[in-house]
């Protein structure tokens, strides 16, 4: 990417001659399972997708290459933009309700002091 | 072992722990694997089936159930609860004088491994400019800590006495004698936080008479896949619930070898028409031992199983956020991985 000097760039693709836009290898840099696995598991979720994985490539480099292979013609960038909005939108949820239980289990635990 | 009408249930929700090995270990649930199924991603299904139990909360320990979620996820926590969660910690150690017996660089090691109270949310982390080499420590991303302490002998022992507490004084560094020196605005801004090591008991090193440590440090903001000094928690563990099912009614002398082999309070023998008759009260204090699998005439009576999707969350922290703000910031964290790749698509996407 222009202009970024030092910084590498986050996320790449794999390019090969006569790429289709259905199964593209995408390249991660400085994500691991954490990422890979949560992820792997949102966009195996979609039912356009026909193959979903992960692999660490070597465990002292920490980029993971993440491919995806949809049918129907669906460009595979849709299920891994929808997967990434879809765990953000579950994290969301998981945050809002541990907030409230936490909160919820404070009070209950002072009521009886009063 | 073939998805028939009746076990698609336990293959779908169950972990099954049986004498030789675990069954139906890995999440199956995909659209297109059940025919009948509608497996693909539906928020309000999840938001409906998603609940948290918060079961006990202190201000360093947590433990909550986290019910209706894949172990992806779940374990995509755990390891950002141990790795990802950024803190303060002692980075550079700055020795002026150092006469102890502990060597420079292990007295150095030991207090990186200090936890420091200071919470890392009001800090930035350092830019490592590589040109300079050294960069001057700013109030916005360094924690100045001074350890000045010299041992002397005790004037008032008495002749005879040998023991180290009477006759010297200092002959111990505990943590508590790190001090913290305030950075340009940090005295207002921190004013009635009180910033240095969590806990005040830790023997950073012995010391004789004659013998002093003058030491400078700088605590800086750090995650745990860095070093493991900056990681928030003892330990962030999950285990899934334990599932027990009777087979068949167990009573007599059998029901109590039987309750013998789980953990306490599992099973619980009652009363029914003058027999004790077993019965499951709370699987969940199980360990999972699988003990009732080794006796022949006890083990086809037991399935065990392991939820698959009801996780049961413990969470220590060392004291420098606590346990629930731990757990609080590893979402955000995880959340704020799923945007940068968003946003890096999105701009990829617009070239």
């Amino acid at each position: 990417m222009a202009g970024d000097g030092e910084k590498k760039p986050k996320l790449e693709m794999v390019q090969a001659d006569g790429a289709q836009e259905d199964c593209v290898t995408f390249v991660m840099h400085d994500e691991d399972h954490t990422l890979g696995n949560s992820l792997r598991y949102m966009i195996m979720k979609n039912p356009d997708v026909d193959f979903c994985g992960y692999t660490i490539t070597h465990p002292s480099e920490s980029k993971i290459n993440f491919r995806i292979q949809t049918r129907g013609g669906v460009p595979a960038v849709e299920p891994l933009q929808k997967g990434l909005s879809d765990l953000h939108q579950v994290c969301q949820h998981v945050l809002n309700t541990f907030q409230a239980k936490v909160n919820e289990y404070k009070e209950r635990e002072e009521k009886p002091m009063e | 072992m073939a998805a028939t009408g009746s076990n698609v249930e336990e293959i779908r929700n169950l972990v099954v722990l049986e004498e030789f090995g675990v069954k139906n270990v890995h999440t199956t649930d995909f659209p297109g694997n059940y025919p009948g199924f509608q497996d693909g991603w539906d928020m309000k299904t999840f938001q409906k089936n998603f609940r948290i139990d918060v079961v006990h909360l202190d201000e360093n320990n947590i433990e909550f159930d986290m019910v209706g979620i894949d172990a992806a996820i779940a374990n995509a926590f755990r390891r950002i609860l141990l790795a990802e969660v950024p803190t303060m910690a002692i980075e550079k150690v700055f020795i002026y004088n150092n006469t102890s017996i502990v060597q420079d660089e292990v007295l150095a090691h030991r207090l990186g491994l200090v936890p420091i109270k200071a919470d890392p949310r009001l800090f930035e982390y350092k830019n490592i400019a590589e040109e300079f080499g050294e960069q001057e420590a700013s109030e916005i991303d360094t924690i100045q800590l001074q350890l000045k302490i010299k041992c002397s002998r005790n004037p008032r022992a008495s002749k005879e006495s040998s023991d180290p507490r009477e006759l010297y004084l200092n002959h111990i560094v505990y943590s508590k004698d790190i001090n913290w020196v305030p950075l340009g605005n940090q005295a207002d801004v921190f004013a009635d936080s009180r910033i240095g090591a969590v806990h005040d008991d830790i023997v950073i090193a012995q010391l004789r008479p004659g013998q002093e440590l003058d030491v400078v440090m700088h605590c800086v903001k750090g995650i745990g896949k860095d070093h493991a000094k900056f990681s928030p928690v003892a330990t962030a563990s999950y285990r899934l619930l334990p599932d027990i099912t009777l087979m068949e009614q167990v009573e007599g002398e059998k029901a109590e070898r039987l309750k013998r082999c789980f953990s306490r309070g599992v099973i619980d023998l009652e009363d029914v028409r003058g027999k004790k008759v077993a019965k499951v009260v709370n699987s969940r204090l199980d360990t999972c031992s699988r003990e009732v699998l080794r006796h022949k005439d006890l083990k086809n009576l037991v399935k065990l199983g392991r939820v698959r999707d009801h996780f049961i969350f413990t969470i220590e922290s060392t004291g420098s956020l606590p346990a629930d703000v731990l757990m609080q910031e590893a979402i955000k964290v995880l959340m704020a991985k799923c945007q940068m790749l968003l946003n890096e698509l999105s701009s990829a996407g617009t070239q």
